[in-house]
């Protein structure tokens, strides 16, 4: 099982993303985004959180005319399984690989803690590990978590079981830190094989470090 | 010539950075302020006197990189 990582300049989280992977015993390889091809074993594609350019102009938003996206897009449309997380969520959202748009949050804080979340809809590889209704404790770190869609896109996502997890409190119902539309936090596209989501999987591997509710959500794509 | 691009987020998308600077506004007392709305400004020159051609050029930066179109709207102002 091999696990590929984008890092663009400004990326930060490839190697937490890096370790979590290891752990769970995928082998992986950190790709830089100069690169014109994703490796050829590859099974899954992380684009993995941080500050791509410096969220110039808007987070993600340079980073989508990376050499390595034609590469993404390619891998996409072949059916390869893609994972965006924070910074990777906005970057598939730049580059239209999925719907939508993340907005600066609604307090205009960054917001940087352990949050809830409901899963939504399991019936996809990412969260099949977890039954719907679940929740799980997952960190968020991040300026521009605010997910943006118009209704009729909203529709959408919900007619296509797209919307897979939602912030939340303990018991599970919707709470929301950000303004996001439906207090989503993590989408997929309609064929299934690109996900995103703002919070940090990556960082809740150790119960020691606040939670490893992240180990069932990154295990679903390690079979 | 120079070219100024107007990026802000559309009519019916929440801005929070206009709210927040109209409640500064309101407590500093100011009267009669509506619809704030904060955006960014893109100017830089452009090698060409064809405004047409220039337009057509300009519009297709807002399109790819300068806006987001999903949530922002774009306006080109153009000066010879």
């Amino acid at each position: 099982m091999k696990v590929s990582i984008l890092q663009f300049p400004g990326t930060n989280c490839e190697y937490d993303t890096q370790n979590a992977f290891e752990q769970l015993g995928a082998t992986t390889e950190i790709v830089w985004h100069k690169s014109e091809t994703i490796p050829a074993d590859t099974n899954l594609l992380v684009v993995a959180g941080g500050f791509s350019y410096g969220d110039y102009l808007r987070s993600g938003a340079i980073a989508k005319f990376s050499p390595v996206m034609k590469a993404v897009k390619e891998y996409v449309s072949k059916g390869g399984k893609v994972l965006g997380i924070c910074n990777g969520f906005q970057v598939l959202t730049e580059s239209g690989l999925l719907p939508g748009a993340l907005k600066r949050n609604e307090s205009l804080h960054f917001i940087s803690k352990h949050h809830t979340l409901k899963v939504v809809n399991n019936d996809n590889v990412f969260l099949e590990n977890l039954n719907e209704g679940d929740v799980v404790n997952i960190p968020i770190a991040h300026h521009d978590g605010n997910f943006y869609i118009d209704q009729e896109g909203l529709k959408d996502l919900y007619a296509n079981n797209q919307v897979l997890l939602k912030y939340s409190d303990a018991q599970g119902n919707d709470k929301n830190p950000n303004g996001s539309v439906d207090s989503i936090a993590g989408i997929c596209n309609k064929e299934k094989n690109v996900f995103g989501l703002m919070p940090h999987p990556e960082r809740a591997m150790e119960t020691i470090l606040g939670s490893n509710d992240g180990v069932k959500m990154l295990l679903g794509f390690l079979k | 010539m120079k070219v100024i691009v107007n990026v802000s987020l559309k009519a019916g998308v929440l801005d929070s950075q206009g709210k927040a600077v109209h409640h500064a506004l309101d407590s500093l007392h100011f009267e009669g302020v509506s619809d704030v709305r904060v955006g960014k400004q893109i100017i830089f020159k452009l090698d060409t006197q064809d405004e047409v051609k220039a337009r057509k050029d300009v519009t297709q930066m807002c399109e790819d990189l300068l806006a987001n179109t999903v949530i922002e709207d774009y306006e080109i102002e153009l000066i010879k």
